[in-house]
């Protein structure tokens, strides 16, 4: 206890000097720089869609998303690789969760249909549509429902390599085009986004549902035949 | 002060309050959850100073690092709970070996 309010003493001046400090920068911060985001509004035009947000993300910057996407298959890979034991649920779901979670999942997929359609041109967008997905994957999996085992093998790496995938065959046909990566045709800009939005929701559900789940799927079923034998 | 400007500054409270959770708690979850709080505190200061000007429209730039960031701090925070986990089931306590302790 002693040594703690020690640490309370010496550690509350130190935290306020921090969030004075902090705060008188942001409060002596210049005027809102313009050049980037006069940069941004000169060429919405030929980014594809209307909303500043996703013309950054899908088009400006997409060396950014695509990266972000391979981020969150590694970081997939890493608790894939920790090997952890599969917390199963024994006991049948509750009937509220159970009922709740059979009328939302339709619901939380159209959410999801429409969060990717409307960032075109509104806030939306793949990321929100795919953790909506992946909301929706979570319920389900609390509710005890799992992947069919065939599924889990091949079809969900594919899923969830989907996105990546194709943002880097986008961006290979996109050098191909223009010479230059991740430049689209102009006149195509659109099509590119939606494709690469569509795959990438669905890699993002997937993983971020995967990453819920914590378990390599397959694995638990692999030991389970070893027992059998 | 206008509204950008609080926001920015509610962003920093935050980011102490984490910071002073990840100092004080020893157990691991309590440290993830802090070192969200702190994340959390960061993305309101770039989403607040990405509409500083009240009479221009929002920087769609840090906004949309701002999504990238979080989707990021999301898989980052699973591999450390994972992580957490891992620990807790060898060594039977979810706090880090102490200095102290040996």
């Amino acid at each position: 206890m002693n040594r703690n309010r020690l640490l309370l003493i010496v550690l509350l001046p130190l935290l306020l000097t921090l969030a004075a400090g902090l705060g008188y920068a942001v409060l002596s911060l210049p005027e809102q720089p313009q050049y980037l985001q006069q940069l941004v509004m000169d060429n919405m035009a030929d980014s594809g869609v209307s909303h500043p947000v996703t013309a950054v993300l899908l088009n400006f910057r997409a060396y950014d998303t695509l990266l972000e996407m391979v981020v969150l298959l590694l970081a997939l890979l890493a608790v894939w690789s920790l090997d952890m034991a599969d917390p199963q649920h024994k006991t049948a779901p509750s009937l509220v969760l159970d009922t709740l979670t059979r009328l939302l999942t339709p619901v939380l997929i159209l959410v999801t249909a429409y969060l990717l359609w409307v960032g075109a041109h509104a806030p939306g967008g793949a990321f929100q549509a795919g953790s909506v997905l992946a909301a929706s994957a979570v319920l389900l999996s609390l509710a005890g429902w799992r992947l069919s085992d065939k599924l889990t093998a091949l079809p969900l790496r594919i899923v969830l390599v989907a996105g990546p995938g194709v943002f880097i065959i986008l961006s290979a046909l996109s050098m191909v085009l223009e010479g230059q990566l991740l430049k689209y045709p102009v006149a195509q800009a659109g099509l590119f986004i939606v494709i690469l939005e569509t795959f990438a929701t669905l890699s993002i559900g997937a993983t971020l549902a995967a990453l819920f789940l914590g378990v390599r799927p397959g694995k638990i079923n692999k030991n389970k035949d070893r027992k059998h034998k | 002060m206008n509204p950008a400007n609080f926001y920015a500054l509610v962003g920093i409270g935050l980011f102490c309050i984490g910071l002073f959770g990840m100092i004080i708690n020893s157990h691991l979850l309590r440290k993830i959850l802090a070192f969200n709080i702190m994340g959390s505190g960061v993305f309101l200061v770039l989403v607040a100073l990405g509409r500083r000007a009240e009479n221009l429209p929002a920087d769609p730039v840090p906004h949309a690092m701002v999504i990238t960031g979080i989707v990021v701090a999301v898989s980052a925070t699973a591999l450390a709970l994972t992580l957490m986990i891992k620990v807790a089931t060898q060594t039977g306590q979810a706090t880090l070996p102490d200095e102290d302790d040996k």
